[in-house]
């Protein structure tokens, strides 16, 4: 490797994995436009049909092997760049520049994609910037066949990463996967259309690599880690082989994990533990689904509500809830009603400051003070309701009455939504998170009222250890497998089976491995934790014996202190 | 001449799949569509047209159709800028 020296870049992690191999320039092909005579009109404009039929060719062919290779949702962008070759205004204007003008068409078509180009560049919305990258790419598509030539695949012969300013949907669609082994773009963003494609390949690429091209010689052999977005250039023998190394133990990670996606959650020993996912907004639904969520167990309703002008109408809440219930079918989904208190702002209603919100008028205790927002959400919830497997979760209760008032209220506005004419489902399930110690101290009541219950666990150590989760002095009395979590939320299981109701979890200690054979042990029927850490649970889970963790939780109940159960867990783990 | 508005229903604006369904439905009639977002107007029929119209969740189109078919025309779009699109 002579004396080139070895160097680190860093950009933006794109698509994860470790790829080695040679650089390649992807250099953006000159559009080469004829700066030669136009022919008559009539000759550009013909030239210019003809350019047009053939791209949108082209392009059905792309668009058809993109959806056999990755799906149609993939696809679709193709079907986007076909509507650009036949919009009126594009191809109108390039037209009349070619017949009132004199220009060739490959100006002419320049001229007008430039437009419409500026246009979206200077919107300042993203998605509408990244579209703009789309119109260049269908321009640079157009400008190749009037000018000769044709966008060929460019194949190798040894394993490559490709170098670009930026790469369109159609460079990415048309890699040659043999030897393209990841990519490096100065230009672009996690959300970009490129980086999104390299998730579904499972291209290792980092994007926005201010350097990339300046940076990089040709043929430079290269290290990507697009976990982390470092490039090492020019890397030494050692860093290579281990490289190589993480590259092997990765993949044969993801083999492994990638089984569990599809398997049931059991244990060894073939106890069924179901795993649901965290979410707060519907774009996260699709990502919980390919991690193998067996439903969503906490949607936080609270995201439609903040940081706008107004509050949400009862028909957009209802189409937010109804995409997510039709998305997850035949998944359950566990809608949580508004769950926030004076430290937050609510459009139009002026909730007055408090001088400790966590202990004020929040969650539910402010929807039974709001009565027509809440009664809003409740009809939403409802008419939703028919289009999948709802279950609807109160925060914040304290005291049996509160579950009451807001029963009687979903069944009053049950009969007003029927009566419009909208149909509801007959079963949905009402249940109450369990984070206030006074509900899990009165467990055995409130289970006579509701339909399962879900332990908060962030909120029920704050509130049970009456320290305040956001303070870092007091992190020694944040865990939430001490003894005394442990033993209110043995106090809510039982309660829950003696009245035949089922109990779930939806705090951080859900996705803690250390917590998972704890939870097992103490005989929930559900976790729910955010969707990336499904996998790895289940497929810890596959490694348990359910009967050990029983006995394991049995004894730690017995403990005097956090340290004690964790170390417990840790001899019980090892051994 | 016909006109209607309609306040855009999915979360996530209208952006590619929607402008380009709402693009290939309008250049199915034949009379002539306009698309405005407040004082900004399009021709209904060019998907970059309406893609450059930026309109968001809740922003409010008003479409107008002058020609042959035109209340046909605005019954079909609007349901269109109504639907939610699942993303």
């Amino acid at each position: 490797m002579n004396a080139a020296t070895t160097l680190s870049l860093s950009g933006l992690p794109a698509s994860p994995g470790i790829a080695l191999g040679r650089a390649v320039i992807l250099q953006p092909a000159p559009d080469n436009r004829s700066a030669g005579p136009a022919g008559t009109p009539k000759e550009e404009d013909a030239r210019l049909t003809a350019a047009l039929f053939q791209a949108a060719l082209d392009l059905r062919i792309l668009c058809n092997q993109t959806r056999e290779r990755l799906g149609a949702a993939k696809a679709e962008i193709f079907d986007v760049h076909l509507s650009f070759l036949s919009d009126p205004e594009l191809v109108g204007r390039a037209r009349s520049l070619i017949a009132e003008s004199g220009r060739s068409a490959s100006a002419a078509l320049a001229e007008a994609s430039q437009a419409f180009v500026d246009i979206m560049e200077q919107s300042g919305d993203d998605t509408l910037v990244s579209r703009a990258t789309d119109l260049r790419d269908v321009t640079h598509r157009l400008q190749l066949l009037l000018n000769g030539g044709s966008a060929t695949v460019r194949q190798f012969d040894s394993d490559v990463i490709i170098i670009a300013q930026d790469l369109t949907p159609s460079d990415t669609a048309q890699l040659d996967l043999v030897h393209v082994r990841g990519f490096v773009t100065v230009a672009g963003s996690l959300n970009s259309h490129s980086a999104i494609l390299a998730r579904a390949l499972r291209l290792p690429a980092i994007v926005g690599l201010a350097d990339a091209l300046a940076a990089i010689p040709a043929d430079a052999p290269l290290i990507l880690d697009g976990a982390t977005g470092m490039l090492t250039l020019h890397p030494l023998p050692k860093q290579v082989a281990e490289a190589r190394r993480r590259q092997a133990v990765q993949l044969a990670e993801e083999a492994e994990l990638a089984r569990f996606s599809k398997m049931p959650s059991r244990t060894a020993d073939g106890h069924h533990l179901a795993l649901a996912a965290n979410i707060g907004r519907l774009e996260e639904v699709p990502p919980a689904l390919a991690q193998g969520a067996e439903g969503i167990g906490l949607y936080r309703s609270e995201f439609s509500y903040l940081d706008r002008p107004a509050l949400p109408t009862e028909d957009e809440l209802f189409h937010l809830y109804r995409q997510a219930l039709e998305q997850m079918t035949p998944h359950p989904v566990i809608i949580r009603t508004l769950d926030i208190g004076g430290d937050k702002e609510l459009p139009g209603l002026n909730l007055p400051r408090e001088e400790n919100p966590f202990l004020g008028v929040r969650g539910l205790r402010l929807c039974l003070s709001q009565e027509e927002l809440f009664r809003t959400q409740l009809r939403a919830l409802l008419r939703a309701s028919s289009h999948g497997h709802l279950k609807i979760m109160l925060p914040m209760v304290a005291v049996a009455a509160e579950v009451r008032l807001a029963r009687r209220w979903l069944e009053e506005e049950r009969i007003r939504v029927e009566a419009v004419g909208y149909p509801v489902a007959r079963d949905i399930q009402l249940g109450i998170m369990i984070e206030i110690p006074a509900a899990a101290l009165m467990a055995d009541q409130m289970a006579r009222e509701v339909d399962f219950f879900s332990i908060g666990t962030n909120d029920l150590a704050q509130y049970t250890m009456a320290a305040d989760r956001m303070n870092g002095r007091l992190a020694h009395l944040q865990a939430a497998h001490h003894p005394a979590i442990l033993q209110l939320i043995k106090l809510t299981v039982d309660a829950a089976r003696r009245h035949g109701k089922w109990v779930g979890l939806c705090g951080e200690m859900g996705s803690d491995p250390r917590a998972l054979p704890l939870l097992d042990g103490l005989e929930l029927d559900e976790i729910s934790l955010h969707a990336a850490a499904i996998v790895r649970t289940r497929a810890a889970l596959s490694r348990m014996n359910h009967a050990a963790n029983v006995r394991l939780a049995a004894h730690c109940l017995t403990l005097g202190s956090a340290e004690e159960v964790a170390a417990a867990v840790a001899a019980a783990t090892l051994a | 001449m016909p006109i209607q508005s309609h306040t855009i229903q999915n979360t996530t604006g209208f952006h590619a799949r929607p402008a380009r369904q709402f693009a290939e439905a309008a250049s199915s009639f034949p009379c002539a569509i306009r698309v405005c977002k407040g004082a900004k107007c399009v021709n209904g029929k060019s998907i970059l047209g309406m893609l450059t119209l930026g309109a968001k969740h809740l922003d409010v189109l008003v479409i107008e159709a002058e020609g042959e078919m035109a209340e046909e025309a605005l019954d079909k779009l609007g349901r269109i800028v109504n639907q939610v699109f699942v993303e």
